[in-house]
């Protein structure tokens, strides 16, 4: 939230206003004498959920179940405790909210709480501990009001979000659309855990909160024990690449730079995020096959003999043999078999054609051709990006896909490409490549035979 | 390969260890007592709907199961409706009002068995194990639990008075938690040849988290059925639904991991460095002597990862070393390749422990204070074991390399190590590799 324009302004004034004035014209003390017990300990519980959600199935969806408390709070208290346990997320402590933001937030979730205990109060929904006998009519009454919490909620934030961000365009709206059943299915957690909630007070009374915390709080600390893992995983993996391409001088960072060209790949022609780490992780791990290639085949200047470019053509099935044991998805496994299939089918190790080529493969294959061009070699200079565009454009559609062409030359444009840093001249024991066999401006030559 | 199965699965019930087969004489006996009273007692409609509902939950549960880090299984949604069932005070009767529940001990044995069962017959019909140690482990465990506190639910102030039977519930949950730990720790003992005390601390140590979430929704289960009825049931799940699936990511991740440090540190052995194998045989062995010395899990796990990549730093050297065989080549040279190894692995952030392994894995283990780790000495030794003897099972090649190490303990091996380290090969069975 950089600049704000006065629509804006205006907006969260008035939905402030909306909310203040909804909690200010309560009436409290149909719930029972100790309703303040029950809203302060949800009020608590809305906040403890609100300050640690629990990422989920991927980075950008987090589980944070405070609705639930404000649910809870609709059965137990009615439209305004319902308020007044969403007015509490002012004082959340996510991350260093601005002042506006954080009242935004107090407003629109008091708002959407007291009109989801109307909705219940108008459906006859009885308000206070439910007791057996309510069960199971009170469901109905209560998935309303959920309902109608949610659509509130979103409705409100929508707008709030239209008038501030004018830049969304159709990326952030394509992946709006991809998380809608995840907001959908998250949803619907928060309604069945606020009934529950509510139901558990019943018995137990405020313990109903701590039980519920527990396996949430032990669901976010293997979440973020997985994050861990993820990240001394990613970690590992960079470290040990490193470690196998140090063989030779001049391919030095070239499977991390494919890695991360085919990612770009991946998000912009909207791949699922599972499927985009995966290929990043077989970008990364493309060429571990290159180990069984003999150093002297690598390092050789002049062409080369059948058998040598045999060697090479068979560094993708190494790879494969290495990592087939790894859990991954089965596609990466294809897209590092095939890396070096062209669309026209005159590629290795199976001279697959256009859509016999895995996507998985037809990805790297721009990525690491594009990475090979732009790095300095031993018979020659890096090329500009420009001009290695141009001859992706060149082979586009005999050597790549074009539509991943396309894609990747987008991507370029909105996010960069950091280039390797220009590699000083090999010391003398270091082993340096005659021939890049990624190289598409300079084939690999081979010996004719009679 | 395919040949040999049913010979070796015959072995392999052969040696099936005495507290395996007590643990499933026990569980078998538990449930045919059950069963055979829950038959001949009455039990009204109402109840039997009850008791069916929480066989399906059981069951789904058991469908449902996890696997934890270092090859355990759980399976918390039927460990949680189990325990839920032993617990139940009151049921909500839909529609009607809230009765007792009349539920005996045997009865909830009875209801587990049968769920337990039913839930692991798509397992064994997929061709997964069937995992009977732990279906076993995990109904001696709720019987515990049951025997206790059915008989608890006659005591008037616990029936009305919530807080007592909370805590109650919770004083017997950990119980039960305790129970099903030792009974792993045990097992795992007996398979691994762990030590027990080290196995019970690596089983809590890996098992409280998810212990306290399925203790919290079988109480969470007990208490909603007294409002909500049992039609719900599905629904008391939801909290541990979400655990279930972190905890699922979590142990994918991990598997994964381990998964790509085994196959990145055969790259070795794919550019021709070393003999084909030599980092797997390495690792075993090294786990193995480790286990036998009493280190703990993240401490074997750390040893694993730096006895796979022992020889990662001979990637660096210009021509391989002839065989590999890292203990042919001068000392200057080992500690080089030592040196480049850790460096590789240091550089990744997050292994440190891993890379100072690798680092001290040629120091002697005397002549300097304090010395090397023990990891380091094992994986020394493991490494000029296997460099000797190779993948061969031949006792005898295996007896003289001990001897010849055994020589060197003065300086180069550490003792204990060997002793251990000879232990597990006396124990290696020659028909295996």
């Amino acid at each position: 939230m950089g600049k704000v324009s006065r629509a804006a302004w205006l907006y969260i004034a008035a939905v402030v206003v909306a909310a203040v004035a909804l909690i200010a014209s309560a009436q409290f003390g149909a719930q029972g004498a100790r309703w303040w017990v029950e809203l302060g300990v949800l009020q608590l519980l809305f906040l403890i959920c609100d300050s640690t959600p629990t990422p989920l199935a991927s980075r950008q969806s987090a589980w944070s179940p405070s609705s639930s408390a404000t649910l809870a709070a609709v059965v137990l208290l009615g439209p305004a405790g319902a308020a007044m346990v969403g007015a509490i997320s002012v004082f959340s402590l996510r991350r260093p909210l601005i002042v506006a933001e954080r009242l935004f937030n107090g407003a629109m979730y008091a708002v959407s709480g007291y009109a989801a205990g109307r909705m219940f109060v108008a459906l006859n929904g009885g308000v206070g501990r439910p007791l057996p006998h309510v069960f199971p009519v009170i469901i109905w009454p209560f998935a309303a009001a959920a309902a109608v919490h949610v659509i509130t909620n979103h409705g409100l934030l929508w707008g709030a979000l239209r008038l501030t961000r004018k830049d969304s365009g159709l990326r952030d709206r394509s992946r709006l659309e991809s998380s809608l059943t995840l907001l959908l299915a998250s949803d619907l957690g928060y309604a069945v855990l606020g009934l529950l909630i509510a139901a558990l007070w019943t018995v137990v009374g405020a313990f109903a909160a701590v039980l519920v915390l527990v396996p949430l709080f032990v669901a976010r600390w293997a979440m973020g024990q997985f994050a861990e893992q993820q990240r001394a995983y990613a970690a590992t993996m960079e470290a040990l690449c490193q470690a196998v391409e140090t063989k030779d001088f001049y391919t030095r960072g070239h499977s991390e730079r494919v890695s991360r060209g085919s990612g770009m790949i991946a998000r912009e022609i909207g791949m699922r995020p599972d499927r985009a780490d995966a290929i990043s992780y077989a970008g990364m791990l493309h060429d571990v096959g290159k180990l069984g290639v003999p150093t002297k085949v690598l390092q050789k200047t002049g062409a080369l003999t059948e058998e040598e470019y045999a060697a090479i053509q068979l560094h993708p099935m190494r790879g494969l043999e290495i990592v087939r044991e790894i859990g991954f998805l089965d596609e990466a496994l294809t897209g590092i078999m095939h890396h070096h299939e062209r669309i026209d089918g005159k590629g290795y190790p199976m001279g697959l054609a256009a859509d016999e080529i895995p996507e998985f493969a037809r990805v790297i294959a721009v990525a690491d051709a594009f990475d090979s061009m732009t790095s300095n070699r031993s018979y020659r200079q890096a090329r500009g990006i420009d001009e290695a565009v141009k001859e992706l454009r060149k082979g586009s559609g005999s050597q790549f896909d074009p539509t991943l062409v396309e894609a990747f030359i987008a991507a370029l444009e909105r996010e960069g490409w950091k280039l390797p840093e220009p590699a000083a001249a090999p010391l003398d024991h270091q082993t340096v490549t005659a021939q890049d066999h990624d190289d598409p401006t300079a084939p690999l030559r081979v010996v004719e035979s009679l | 390969m395919t040949a040999q199965q049913p010979a070796e699965r015959w072995s392999s019930w052969q040696a099936m260890d005495s507290g395996r087969l007590l643990l499933l004489a026990a569980a078998g006996m538990l449930t045919v007592a059950a069963i055979a009273h829950t038959a001949t007692v009455h039990i009204g409609p109402a109840a039997v709907h009850v008791a069916v509902a929480f066989g399906i939950l059981i069951a789904l549960g058991e469908l449902l199961r996890l696997a934890l880090p270092g090859g355990r299984e759980a399976a918390p949604i039927a460990t949680a409706g189990a325990m839920a069932y032993a617990l139940l005070l009151y049921v909500k009767q839909l529609p009607g009002p809230q009765l007792p529940a009349q539920v005996s001990a045997l009865q909830v044995i009875a209801v587990a068995a049968i769920g337990m069962t039913i839930g692991a017959l798509p397992h064994m019909a997929a061709g997964r194990s069937v995992g009977v140690t732990g279906m076993a482990s995990r109904l001696v465990a709720v019987s515990c639990v049951a025997f206790i506190f059915r008989p608890l639910t006659g005591i008037h102030l616990i029936v009305t008075q919530w807080w007592l039977a909370a805590s109650v519930m919770t004083v017997l949950l950990v119980f039960g938690c305790l129970v099903d730990a030792v009974i792993g720790a045990l097992i795992r003992a007996d398979d691994l040849g762990a030590r027990f005390g080290v196995a019970l601390l690596d089983e809590m140590r890996v098992q409280w988290p998810l212990a306290a979430a399925v203790g919290a929704s079988a109480m969470i289960i007990a208490f909603a059925t007294e409002v909500m009825g049992i039609t719900g049931l599905a629904v008391f799940v939801a909290p541990l639904l979400v655990t279930q699936l972190a905890f699922r990511r979590y142990a994918g991740i991990r598997s994964t991991y381990l998964q790509t440090v085994r196959a990145l540190a055969r790259v070795t052995e794919v550019g021709g460095y070393v003999e084909s194998g030599h980092s797997h045989r390495v690792s075993v062995l090294a786990v193995a002597v480790g286990r036998e010395l009493g280190m703990s899990e993240p401490d074997l796990l750390d040893l694993e990862y730096a006895a796979l990549m022992h020889d990662i730093g001979q990637l660096s050297l210009r021509d391989p070393i002839p065989g590999g065989a890292t203990v042919l080549v001068s000392r200057g040279d080992q500690q080089r390749i030592a040196e480049l190894g850790a460096d590789v692995i240091a550089k990744a952030g997050v292994l440190d422990r891993v890379a100072e392994l690798v680092r001290c894995q040629n120091l002697p283990a005397r002549g300097s204070e304090p010395g090397p780790p023990v990891g380091s000495r094992i994986i020394r030794a493991a490494n000029a074991f296997d460099d000797l003897v190779g993948g061969s099972t031949d006792r005898d090649r295996g007896t003289a390399a001990l001897e010849r190490l055994r020589l060197d303990t003065s300086m180069e091996y550490d003792a204990a190590v060997i002793e251990a380290l000879s232990e597990v090969a006396a124990r290696r069975r020659p028909s295996r590799l």
